[in-house]
């Protein structure tokens, strides 16, 4: 079965430029296709009729590499549960619908063009911590640290993590700590990640709040959009890791300071 | 301090200045129903409440209450400037999964809350007007004390007074219901099944403070306490 | 005369005596040298963060929005590596062995002994970095088999493997980014690779949110960009998956080697429409409890449930008894399109065969098949709107992996001195088939362990920093590549660059597909480059070459795909032999198995640019078998 849909599509030339909607009709979108397909057919027909293409990002469309974005009727990656917009498809939509199709809104997050912005932020803040100190050939056989599959099983729920941004996009302030708190919790959730927990915790929060993230207020909309299902109980455990790194920074400084001044 | 300037160590803060305001709303509460047990029980009360510790323990009750609220309120507004900031363009189609109402107007409940209290305060605390000051002394097992209970009485006995009051413990119930439950998931507690439970803990919370402290200025209205 | 470098000596100690006898550089003198990296997959960010380890400074490159997005992310499946955990009898020889044999005896015995030397080494590094393996409730790590071994020698995450290797790999270079020692460059796209004196010794870029092209030196440059599969438009891998880059490196003088091994994957979700964008994987580990099957009777179209079991052909457990569903890829594909080609298919267009799951859900009930595999099948269903667990799934083979790439030697360099080429982009380790679970072995190898050792061997020939921007090859090459731009920008014909692609990957498809034979690869030789000349007259690309502009980066990956298609339809040709992924079907034995040729064709074909895209002139490096001896390949 074929569709028709009215598109309101974000249009922005340039990160500087004003944007707004623009009314697009999708005619005759095949059941079967995936949202991105309807995309690329749209996109076809605007090209055919000498205009500018929308742009957006994407890449894998398998819902792994977590590059394509855009929120689609005031949700990202859209209506279906955990499913990135490039696994969403048009199925879901009825004929006559009207789709709302915009950019992850966030101001860490600035449009480059149309549908497509910089998650940069998210690079730099696993450069604050976000890895285990090791050199390459250093390590013990993989073996010999036995890791019990609770822990292991948990550590991979929060990898689960594509790094796609819908939590900020989602998140009525921009907040990143379900992105954050998944790659700290994988690492300090495992024995490989202890000896630099405190460090990484306090590295990659700071530099969160460096990049004009919103604050956390315990809604969980981050959650509900969550495209691999990362839980909200990792935020709890960053909290807890944050004021317990935190409360050691601050006892480590204070003896330093008394043994600088004898 | 570096903990307070980040966007978590604030959040700690405005949970456990929070925890405090919980425990002193709870409180506060159980003194008020006291008013159903008669004038000598509850003037016994509030007359302990400014003798303890030779009259200074409820100015540290008071001290810390303050203190909270002030903290509270100042971290709060700048959280929620940062949160503002944070989205600086909102969205042409606006969806909410799973946030409740409650926790998308926790700034404006809380606001109102501050206006409430600060209103209150004067009216029972200062007591600036209906010239409770000058209210008979009440006798109490010999003792002339200040007779709270009839400040009560006569407090509510006004409707635009109680209605007043009363919307504001509504606004009280829907802060603390997401407040409530916030605490444990802000101070690193929460589990999947703890953060099911606090919820419900939590809901359950702000409906009997908003039962307990709905329930004397109504029964004073209808007569029913005098 | 290609010379392989293969060290000398018993092929188990190849290695050791190779680290031995490579070149050092002292600590200090490491850190002047530059090292451009291109890709950041598995290969290019292990390659990244080891070097960088090691001191050199390194420049890295992707063009998408974050080195954590490359294609390796999207394997499912998992990692071989020669452990032994199981005690199931595996070894470093046997896990060589099943490669060689699964490449049906194309590849190069010492790459790939090497290869299954440090694959246990890679696991180790993983565990250590914090990838967080399927474990038993010991505490050790778990296995599983897959297609093409007796033995459990697969590592896994979920069935997201490579997404958790490929976040361990860019944990180690974020860490590197963070000392600064590692300069990333995101959104960049390799247009161009620069030579000066024939020595690799710098890329040109386009900045793809700005459009500013840029140069940029080094002493020597990697090249970790993956395969060519979207040659076939429709494919398994990502879209912006693209052959520009070792082809660019190709026109400048690399050869390349054995393109027409591709392969293709056995269980994808078949294709549903013409809007089709791309083909869905679903890990070949689903073949460890799903059975393959298609109706006996030519079109069958009874719902799957009202065909009784003894109308029904588990095909690959008929013809493959002991290996049965767990046969190799290629051997797999072929067969369910033999299936189909005999009017036996179902679903759609008849190009589809059944995997089932109701033994499995039966026996092991379907909680377990859910905890197996429950992420594969809810992608089953959102995708087709079917449900595996109530009726079997649909699937049919598509393009998947390259086995081809460019030539490179045993220190992983072309025969362009300083262009070393690693991972996927490479031709060295799988022969003419690679099996499940070995691209991400061969990335990670590449890029943590050999390189490292390996680049010490150029580099100490070559004076630090010597050659800069200034260079006048490099305003060349920036001249090239502006040239370029503008002219596709000003062609403004009728045609989009998608139909281009879409109709090239058709041909592609048909001819030099699953089957090929000589005159379909002739007739498709005539039609590119009419079909080249037609995009370089009738392309339309709106906008402009100063912004972000989607379509010219996909006009200039076409407009590479349209030459190198021609490539890899001469050497399909000139192999007149059916081995692994390139199936001939004038070669064939009586029973429709491959039938290689060793007498004629036991070498590696690497074929050098000269110009015309019609006459590549021919290098043959002979492959020594001095370890096993060529059989015929038998799964039965």
């Amino acid at each position: 079965m074929n569709l028709n849909l009215h598109l309101k599509v974000w249009r922005q030339a340039s990160p500087n430029a004003k944007g707004s909607f623009q009314d697009i009709e999708a005619r005759d979108i095949p059941d079967h296709a995936s949202f991105l397909e309807m995309m690329d057919i749209v996109n076809e027909r605007l090209i055919a009729d000498g205009k500018e293409p929308v742009a957006f990002d994407h890449d894998c469309r398998e819902g792994i590499c977590g590059m394509c974005s855009m929120v689609i009727n005031g949700r990202p990656h859209g209506p279906e549960r955990a499913t990135t917009t490039c696994q969403l498809h048009m199925r879901k939509f009825r004929n006559g619908d009207t789709i709302w199709i915009e950019p992850f809104r966030a101001r860490a997050f600035p449009v480059m063009k149309d549908l497509m912005v910089d998650r940069s932020a998210f690079d730099r803040i696993m450069a604050a911590g976000g890895f285990v100190s090791v050199r390459t050939g250093a390590p013990q056989d993989a073996n010999a640290l036995p890791i019990g599959k609770e822990v292991a099983d948990a550590a991979m729920d929060a990898a689960a993590c594509i790094g796609c941004g819908a939590c900020v996009a989602s998140c009525k302030n921009a907040s990143a700590m379900l992105f954050v708190s998944a790659k700290i919790g994988q690492l300090n959730a495992l024995p490989q990640g202890q000896p630099e927990k405190h460090r990484r915790t306090l590295g990659m929060v700071r530099q969160m709040d460096k990049e004009g993230f919103g604050n956390c207020t315990n809604q969980y909309e981050c959650e509900a959009a969550c495209p691999k299902d990362v839980s909200r109980t990792w935020i709890a455990s960053m909290n807890k890791d944050f004021a317990v790194a935190s409360g050691r920074e601050a006892l480590l400084a204070s003896a330093r300071e008394r043994s600088e001044g004898d | 301090m570096r903990f307070l300037s980040s966007s978590i160590g604030k959040k700690i803060v405005v949970a456990l200045t929070g925890l405090v305001l919980v425990g002193f709303v709870f409180g506060h509460m159980i003194g008020h129903l006291l008013m159903f047990a008669g004038p000598a029980a509850y003037n016994e009360y509030a007359h302990f409440l400014h003798t303890v510790g030779h009259g200074m323990g409820i100015w540290v009750a008071r001290s810390v209450v303050f203190g909270s609220i002030i903290v509270h309120v100042l971290f709060t507004i700048q959280l929620t400037k940062q949160n503002r900031a944070a989205r600086a363009e909102p969205y042409g189609y606006q969806h909410t999964q799973v946030a409740s109402k409650s926790s998308r107007v926790m700034i404006i409940s809380g606001l109102t809350l501050l206006s409430f209290f600060i209103y209150h305060i004067l009216h029972f605390t200062v007591r600036v007007w209906h010239g409770f000051n000058q209210l008979p002394l009440f006798d109490l097992a010999g003792e002339k004390v200040f007779d709270a209970y009839q400040m009560m009485i006569k407090g509510f006995s006004f409707p635009l007074v109680t209605g007043f009051y009363i919307l504001s413990m509504v606004f009280l119930c829907s802060h603390l219901s997401h407040g409530v439950a916030s605490i444990p998931q802000t101070l690193g507690l929460n589990t999947e099944a703890s953060g099911k439970l606090f919820k419900k803990l939590g809901l359950a919370f702000a409906f009997l403070i908003l039962a307990g402290f709905s329930v004397v200025p109504l029964a004073i209205n209808m007569g029913l306490v005098k | 005369m290609l010379d392989s470098k293969i060290p000398s000596g018993p092929l188990s100690e190849k290695w050791s005596k190779h680290k031995r006898d490579s070149k050092l550089i002292n600590p200090k003198n490491k850190r002047k040298y530059t090292v451009i990296v291109v890709g950041s997959g598995l290969a290019g960010a292990s390659a990244a963060a080891s070097l960088s380890e090691l001191g050199y400074k390194v420049k890295c490159f992707c063009f998408q929005d974050s080195p954590r997005r490359a294609h390796s992310i999207a394997a499912q499946g998992g990692i071989n590596a020669a452990k032994n955990y199981q005690n199931d009898g595996d070894s470093i020889y046997r896990l060589f062995y099943d490669t060689i044999k699964g490449g049906d005896f194309r590849a190069r015995e010492g790459n790939v002994y090497r290869l299954a030397e440090v694959s246990a080494n890679i696991i180790d590094q993983c565990v250590a970095q914090g990838v967080p393996f399927a474990r038993e409730y010991g505490g050790l790590l778990a296995n599983r088999s897959f297609g093409g071994a007796q033995v459990s020698r697969t590592f896994y995450a979920r069935g997201q493997t490579g997404q958790q290797l490929l976040l361990g790999a860019y944990s180690a270079l974020s860490k590197e980014i963070a000392s600064g020692n590692v300069q990333m460059y995101s959104r960049s796209e390799m247009l161009e690779l620069v030579t000066v004196d024939g020595h690799a010794k710098g890329i040109i870029t386009r900045n793809l949110t700005t459009g500013k092209v840029e140069a940029h030196a080094a002493d020597c440059v990697l090249l970790c960009t993956g395969g060519y599969g979207n040659v076939f438009y429709l494919s398994t891998n990502a879209m912006g998956c693209n052959v520009t880059a070792t082809w660019r490196a190709h026109k400048k003088g690399a050869f390349f080697a054995n393109p027409c091994y591709t392969q293709i994957h056995p269980t994808c979700i078949p294709v549903s429409g013409d809007y089709q964008s791309k083909l869905t994987l679903m890990s070949e580990s689903l073949r460890n409890d799903g059975r393959v099957w298609a109706p006996k009777k030519k079109g069958d179209n009874r719902h799957p449930s009202q065909i009784p079991e003894d109308e029904r052909d588990y095909y690959l457990e008929r013809k493959y008894p002991s290996f049965g569903n767990l046969a190799p890829r290629d051997i797999s594909s072929r067969a369910a399109k033999e299936a189909c080609d005999d009017g036996r298919g179902v679903g759609p267009g008849g190009r589809g065969v059944y995997l089932d799951f109701s033994e499995a859900i039966e026996k092991f009930g379907e909680q377990t098949i859910r905890e197996r595999y429950g992420n594969l099948f809810d992608m089953y269903e959102r995708i087709t709107g079917e449900n595996a667990y109530k009726q079997p799934m649909r699937i049919y083979p598509a393009v998947h992996y390259t086995m081809g790439g460019l030539w490179v030697d045993y220190n992983l360099m072309s025969n362009l001195p300083g262009l070393h080429v690693l991972g996927e982009a490479n031709f060295s380790d799988h022969g003419a088939n690679r099996l499940g679970a070995s691209a991400l072995m061969q990335g990670l190898a590449d890029g943590y362990f050999v390189i490292p050792t390996t680049i010490a061997n150029y580099l100490v020939t070559q004076k630090p920093g010597a050659i800069t921007t200034d260079n006048a090859e490099f305003k060349r090459a920036l001249e090239d590549v502006n040239a370029r731009t503008h002219r596709l920008l000003n062609i403004k014909g009728k045609r989009s660059v998608d139909s281009f692609h879409r109709e090239l990957g058709l041909l592609v498809w048909e001819k030099c597909g699953m089957a090929r034979d000589f005159d379909g690869l002739t007739s498709a030789l005539e039609k590119i480059p009419a079909l080249r000349d037609e995009f370089w007259n009738n392309v339309n690309i709106p906008g402009s070459g100063e912004a972000v502009n989607q379509e010219l980066e996909k006009a200039g990956r076409v407009a590479d795909f349209l030459e190198f298609a021609e490539l890899l339809c001469l050497d399909a040709r000139h192999r007149e032999e059916s081995c692994g992924g390139h199936f001939r079907s004038e070669h064939q034995t009586e029973d429709g198995e491959a039938k290689r040729d060793d007498a004629n064709f036991t070498y590696a074909a690497a074929w050098e640019h000269t110009g015309d895209f019609s006459k590549p002139s021919l290098h043959k490096e002979e492959l020594q078998f001095e370890e096993v001896h060529l059989a015929v390949r038998s799964y039965k």
